[in-house]
């Protein structure tokens, strides 16, 4: 190996990079793209769900049952219903996704200590809201029938007893549930895939097709001299983008950063490298530009996005997806990411998650290498 | 003198079709050897087998003392090669073209300035040494990726149609150049399509459907030519060459400009034969007069009698 020629190489890609501004804002442009629309318009959270309400009763009753359902955070009142039938239009037009339907006897069953009957419709075409929204109504009946029997008991002289089992749940790592502060480390494994795997897949796939290949490997550089100087200005790149992503996450999004910074950084390298020599061995094998990039964008951009647990949680995949998981990397670099953003963990907890990536890098980078002939056909 | 290439029975096949069929020749330090021959005859195919970066299927062939097929690299460090396209970037400059070929085949810092210079002085690049390679002309273009290959002083260069589609003026520079290295022993080995640039080799070898029909000095060449070339000159020669096509009896009849060469062992009886058809035809005849033959008309005629025997077999 000779460094010069590593640095020729390295050099030579360098100035494609900075001569071809249109690509370079590109580069750029997608890290900070990616982080605005998943951060600010992908938002796990479930609250505000639009309700109406069609209350037959009207009455002190009634009334007290939907505060109990509009004083929270997870509804908000969108309209009262005169007929049954404005509430399935309104679920109908999406305009409501929760129907709250009381009956005209309502007051009476309640005095009378006999069980009210209310009806909660819930669109379900959102299978995950919808799952939520039926908790949350439960919950909401749940607290106000718990009431009326305190207030019931306290009436007929009795002391209120305690609840049997109450459950104080304290959350950890995410102590507000903001989705937010996992979806940006999340977003960071995504962002690395996409920009490794996509700015080297062009390059070598480019010099086939521009013809300056058969130049290239007429000359005695070796073939690691050439894979290593042409990653070379693209990991400069990348590095960029991913120090934009983290003062992104830090300042715009404000997603706590419990770790270490630079474990978060070498860890992302490490990544980084490994995604980018698979996008540098799906250049070298296809020697086409758009067929690379395709290949590319198929074998990074939607394993990292759906198998790497980063939008759809691992345990919740059948059992055979969850087995197909460990081969993505980016799952490795997902947990990582949450590790040190979320819990601060070190690499006394996830020393083998971060092996694991050292071992794909050195693997992925090898193939590159191994792969790259300087022959034609 | 040893021979510096040696090619024996060098076979290419790219699935069913042979692309150079069972090629033995050797050139000697500081021949100028021209591979000659119509597109698809082979002659890229056999350049690249012999600069390493096309694995032969069968045969051998040696550059500078190392095997193309095993001693690919220790070839490459040694030889120099310009393919048919322009291999260079055009987002670099002339200057950092040249840069990265000669880091590439690691000529020393030391004394690089010098050699650069020089290398720029006389392919008359030096007032464009910052500008990008793409907005050269494309004769300047090759005259880069001249430089580029001749920056660390190969033994044997390899070129491949270097002055295609470049101007006359060019192609004269570029040819001077090359009789410069010849002075400083370098090997050339260069394919061409031109048959004046043919001339300036001192041996050239005929490459036809990936069989080498001949290989010559240009004269010798000529001599082994059978026969005569008439020279006819009529207004009108596309029609002329029909017309004798139809009823003279020669090796070769081809149009070379605005005149017709025919070719053949009878001058005398073909000039009568021909004067009389074209008049016959209705066309003037200016002019029929014998002449030298030159290596074009060896060459066609040459091909022509491979076709002919060709479609003899076949039929």
């Amino acid at each position: 190996m000779n460094l010069t020629r590593i640095a020729a190489v390295a050099r030579k890609e360098a100035i494609h990079v900075l001569r071809d501004p249109r690509s370079l804002g590109i580069t750029f442009a997608i890290p900070v793209m990616l982080m605005l629309l998943y951060g600010f318009a992908l938002s796990l959270d479930v609250d505000d769900l639009p309700l109406i309400v069609y209350d037959q009763n009207a009455t002190p009753a009634s009334r007290d049952l939907i505060s109990h359902f509009t004083g929270s955070e997870y509804f908000t009142l969108v309209g009262n219903a005169a007929a049954y039938r404005d509430v399935q239009k309104a679920i109908d037009a999406g305009d409501a996704m929760v129907g709250l339907v009381i009956p005209f006897n309502f007051e009476q069953l309640v005095q009378a200590g006999r069980p009210a009957p209310v009806q909660v419709l819930i669109d379900g075409s959102d299978a995950n809201k919808a799952i939520t929204a039926r908790g949350y109504a439960q919950a909401a009946a749940a607290a106000y029938a718990n009431r009326t029997l305190v207030n019931e008991m306290l009436r007929g002289g009795m002391r209120a007893p305690d609840p049997p089992v109450e459950a104080r749940p304290r959350v950890w790592f995410n102590e507000d549930m903001e989705s937010r502060n996992f979806i940006i480390p999340g977003l960071i494994a995504l962002i690395m895939t996409v920009v490794g795997a996509l700015l080297t897949s062009l390059t070598v796939a480019r010099e086939w097709e521009q013809g300056t290949m058969e130049q290239l490997i007429a000359t005695p550089v070796k073939r690691a001299e050439f894979v290593l100087g042409k990653l070379a200005p693209y990991f400069v790149v990348g590095f960029c983008d991913l120090l934009l992503c983290i003062i992104l996450g830090r300042y715009v999004f404000d997603v706590p950063l419990r770790g270490s910074v630079l474990l978060l950084v070498a860890v992302s390298l490490v990544f980084l490298v490994g995604a980018m020599s698979l996008g540098m061995l799906i250049s070298i094998a296809t020697k086409n530009v758009q067929l690379a990039v395709q290949t590319a964008m198929m074998a990074t951009y939607l394993p990292a996005m759906i198998l790497s647990g980063f939008f759809v949680a691992i345990p919740n995949m059948p059992g055979a997806i969850q087995l197909v998981t460990h081969i993505v990397p980016a799952r490795y670099f997902v947990t990582l990411l949450k590790g040190i953003y979320l819990k601060g963990l070190g690499l006394r907890v996830m020393w083998f998650d971060a092996l694991l990536l050292v071992v794909f890098a050195v693997i992925v980078l090898g193939l590159a290498i191994r792969k790259f002939r300087k022959k034609l056909v | 003198m040893p021979a510096i290439v040696t090619a024996s029975s060098l076979t290419r096949r790219f699935g069913r079709l042979t692309a150079v069929n069972a090629l033995s020749f050797s050139v000697e330090r500081g021949e100028v050897f021209g591979i000659v021959g119509p597109d698809g005859a082979g002659k890229t195919t056999t350049l690249r087998m012999l600069t390493g970066i096309l694995e032969p299927s069968t045969g051998t062939a040696s550059v500078a003392g190392f095997d193309v097929g095993r001693e690919s690299e220790l070839v490459k460090e040694r030889i120099g090669y310009m393919s048919q396209r322009f291999g260079l970037y055009s987002d670099l400059t002339v200057m950092e073209n040249i840069t990265f070929y000669a880091d590439l085949y690691s000529v020393p810092v030391k004394g690089r300035s010098e050699a650069v210079g020089r290398l720029l002085e006389f392919s008359n690049l030096a007032p464009f040494k910052d500008r990008l390679a793409g907005n050269l002309s494309g004769g300047m273009k090759q005259k880069l990726g001249l430089a580029c290959t001749l920056i660390h002083k190969p033994l044997v260069l390899f070129l491949d149609e270097p002055t295609n589609g470049v101007d006359p003026v060019s192609r004269r520079d570029f040819w001077r150049i090359l009789y410069q290295l010849l002075r400083e022993q370098v090997t050339i080995i260069v394919t061409t399509s031109y048959l004046d640039e043919a001339e300036r080799c001192s041996r050239v070898g005929l490459l036809h459907n990936g069989a080498l029909l001949a290989c010559d000095t240009p004269a010798q060449a000529k001599e082994r030519m059978r026969g005569a070339v008439l020279e006819v000159r009529t207004p009108d020669p596309r029609r002329a060459a029909g017309l004798l096509r139809g009823h003279v009896e020669a090796q070769m009849i081809d149009l070379f400009g605005d005149r017709v060469h025919v070719a053949t062992t009878e001058p005398g009886q073909a000039a009568v034969q021909a004067r009389a058809v074209l008049e016959a035809g209705g066309l003037e005849v200016q002019s029929i007069r014998r002449i030298e033959p030159t290596l074009e008309d060896v060459f066609v005629s040459m091909l022509s009698r491979a076709e002919e025997e060709g479609d003899g077999r076949r039929g």
